[in-house]
């Protein structure tokens, strides 16, 4: 067979899938978007972008992830390079860590909501060690900062773990001769990791960061355990009028505004971290 | 492959289809109801293990269960064989797509349960199925704190106003739970009890000025509520937590709270206001959809469904009470007896006003319940002024009402064509 068809070859099966699974499906939700029964129209657009919680809702998604990601960026990378510096035990720790990976981010947020709640083990801890008479209301609509502090930490909690199983991967491909010649010249640990490790974690920092920030984009139970109706984002407005409203013609055109504000960052990303040609490892 | 492996091949095959056509003659009963798994499990031991032929019955959301009908619909063939939901769920499906129901022996004991189930045709669309409402509950720590003079079994608004003060103010914390949370049935409060309490009304009387003042009251009582309820979804947590003392909820969504500890809560009437004591009974029906893979079975499942037998197998698996006339025995679970006495109270009460479920708006009763839980949120969480608020949203209301063209339910007066908001 030709050598220069085998690559074709070999993506085809995904191709397919993701053309019957992916593309074909937004076409139908784009389409959905953009009809109301009687032909093209942008009533569903409107409709969604003039309720009085839209403007409210795409403000808490963007600032939850405008505060989530870049904690998880630096956690991650100080995890990473702790686990790529252990001897023993790195395997063991790599798996403790990714634990919450394997969680469903209801249960995640639920597991939270346990946490945080009236009755949670925060007040029972905080009771018992006697450093409140009470129990405290953490998640109520008078402490909105609150609410937010504790959906920021439960998705820090649950969603780093697949940025720094990229960069894990990432720094293991760095080739230890850089570091050595780096030692050689005396450059510090920071200045090692500043020099060496960043630049070249590069290409992985690109796929971390997309993946992370598209996700971000998307986050709905958590928040939804959490925050319930005091914090709307743009995810449980789909749902509401997917699911609540029936009405799948509005739902289907905030979800491509959310596609579309994903495409935008994912562009952004890629343009910010872009890796020169000829520069690759 | 020699001769001997393919015969068992094709043997393990056969049985394989076998086995799978066996479980397609199970009737499928695809229900909003009864989900929580203790329920459904409930309902599959108890309830549906006397149906000869076997169901399998799969509780699902609103959502996945609207869902999954119109595709099959529009797929014009389906394994659903028999539908269980509210009525609402009902209204909002054409009931070009059930099948017809007359001609059954069950005496529905209720002629507005009868009247409400042909989907506003000539013919029975759904059969009622089980029946329920909404109480309030209270823990019997909380009743010392009683304003003077008050009756728990006939309460006023203002009356209920002063215990959750009192209690607020006895404990150093609010305990009045309301269950305002995503999954929270906070809207049927604003629609069957607040609204019919005070304007003896739903959608007429929504902007009107004594739709103001409900929501003043409203206001004074969230003071005294936890401010942790727009988390709440189902009180019988905060009540068995002991975050909440006294609570408005669905009867279902307390029973756990009185069955695991009987003694330390009571259930009364909803409160009364100028208008009355608003209250609205929760209907739930089955029907079958005219895919139904097979239309005889799905009969016999729901023939069965009424049968004595079945609806106080029912009553004990899901605390919903039964839609003929039976007589209740005597062994029934906590959770039963309490509501069940609250809701005599409060339907036989010389004040009663009792408010029907939304009707007629078909595909829009999302849109209608969530114009009460936006003047909801903007007038008690963000603290926008009333007036301007129900102006607002009347505006939205209105527009439901045109492009639905629904008449008026009771409490409101009956209207021509679609409900004028004024």
């Amino acid at each position: 067979m030709d050598a220069r068809l085998l690559p074709y070859l070999l993506i085809l099966p995904v191709t397919l899938f993701l053309g019957v699974f992916f593309l074909y499906p937004f076409f139908l939700v784009a389409q959905q978007a953009f009809t109301t029964g009687a032909g093209f129209t942008l009533d569903n657009f409107r409709d969604v972008v003039s309720y009085w919680k839209f403007p409210i809702s795409l403000k808490n998604t963007f600032l939850l992830a405008l505060c989530v990601v870049p904690i998880q960026l630096a956690l991650s990378l100080l995890m990473a390079t702790m686990v790529s510096r252990m001897e023993k035990g790195r395997d063991l720790v790599l798996y403790v860590w990714t634990i919450p990976l394997g969680i469903s981010d209801l249960a995640a947020g639920i597991i939270w909501l346990a946490i945080f709640e009236q009755s949670g083990f925060l007040n029972s801890m905080m009771t018992g060690l006697g450093l409140a008479d009470q129990p405290v209301n953490f998640l109520s609509y008078q402490n909105p900062l609150m609410v937010f502090v504790a959906i920021m930490l439960a998705e820090i909690w649950r969603a780093t773990a697949i940025m720094l199983v990229i960069i894990v991967a990432g720094i293991g491909l760095i080739p230890k001769e850089y570091y050595e010649a780096a030692e050689v010249f005396g450059a510090s640990p920071w200045q090692r990791f500043l020099r060496v490790t960043l630049p070249l974690l590069r290409p992985s920092l690109q796929t971390a960061l997309i993946l992370r920030v598209v996700l971000a984009f998307e986050v709905f139970a958590v928040v939804a355990a959490l925050g319930g109706t005091l914090f709307p984002v743009l995810m449980g407005e789909i749902y509401a009028y997917q699911f609540d409203l029936q009405n799948g013609g509005a739902a289907a055109a905030l979800a491509l505004i959310v596609l579309a504000i994903s495409l935008a960052f994912t562009l952004i990303i890629l343009r910010a971290l872009r890796v020169p040609k000829g520069a690759t490892i | 492959m020699n001769l001997k492996s393919k015969l068992a091949f094709a043997a393990s095959g056969i049985a394989l289809l076998c086995s799978v056509s066996a479980a397609q003659a199970e009737v499928l009963f695809w229900s909003t109801q009864a989900r929580p798994a203790e329920e459904a499990q409930a309902m599959r031991q108890q309830v549906l293990s006397g149906f000869g032929p076997g169901v399998d019955y799969q509780p699902n959301e609103e959502g996945p269960w609207l869902t999954r009908l119109q595709a099959e619909g529009q797929a014009g063939s389906g394994s659903i064989g028999v539908l269980g939901a509210l009525h609402g769920n009902f209204s909002a499906i054409d009931p070009e797509t059930l099948v017809d129901l007359d001609g059954f022996d069950a005496a529905i004991s209720s002629e507005t349960f009868a009247s409400l189930a042909k989907l506003g045709t000539d013919t029975m669309q759904y059969m009622p199925w089980m029946q329920a409402s909404y109480i309030m509950a209270a823990n019997k720590e909380a009743l010392e704190y009683l304003p003077d003079g008050a009756d728990i079994d006939a309460l006023t608004y203002d009356q209920l106003i002063a215990w959750a003060a009192n209690v607020h103010e006895a404990e150093g914390s609010p305990k009045f739970g309301f269950p305002a949370g995503p999954k929270g049935l906070k809207h049927r409060f604003f629609q069957g009890y607040l609204y019919p309490s005070y304007t003896n009304g739903v959608v007429r009387t929504f902007a009107s000025a004594e739709a103001v003042t409900a929501w003043e009251k409203f206001r004074e009582l969230w003071e005294h509520t936890n401010p942790a309820s727009t988390n709440f979804a189902f009180m019988q947590e905060q009540l068995l937590s002991g975050d909440a003392w006294i609570v408005f909820d669905h009867t279902s969504r307390l029973a756990q709270a009185f069955n695991e500890r009987p003694d330390d809560f009571v259930a009364f009437p909803a409160p009364a206001g100028p208008a009355g004591r608003g209250f609205m009974p929760v209907l739930a029906g089955v029907a079958i959809p005219e895919t139904a893979p097979d239309k005889d079975e799905a009969r016999a499942l729901v023939e069965y469904m009424l049968t004595p037998e079945a609806q106080i197998a029912t009553l004990r698996a899901t605390s919903f009470f039964p839609v003929i006339d039976v007589d209740l025995p005597d062994d029934l679970p906590p959770a039963v007896k309490a509501a069940g006495d609250a809701v005599a109270k409060m339907s036989s009460a010389e004040d009663a006003n009792p408010g029907l479920l939304p009707s007629g708006l078909g595909e829009k009763s999302g849109d209608f319940s969530r114009v009460y839980n936006d003047t909801f949120e903007r007038i008690i969480l963000a603290g926008q002024p009333i007036e301007q608020v129900l102006e607002d949203q009347k505006a939205t209301l209105q527009r439901i009402m045109d492009e639905t063209g629904a008449p008026c339910w009771a409490p409101d007066a009956p209207s021509e064509g679609a409900c004028p908001v004024e």
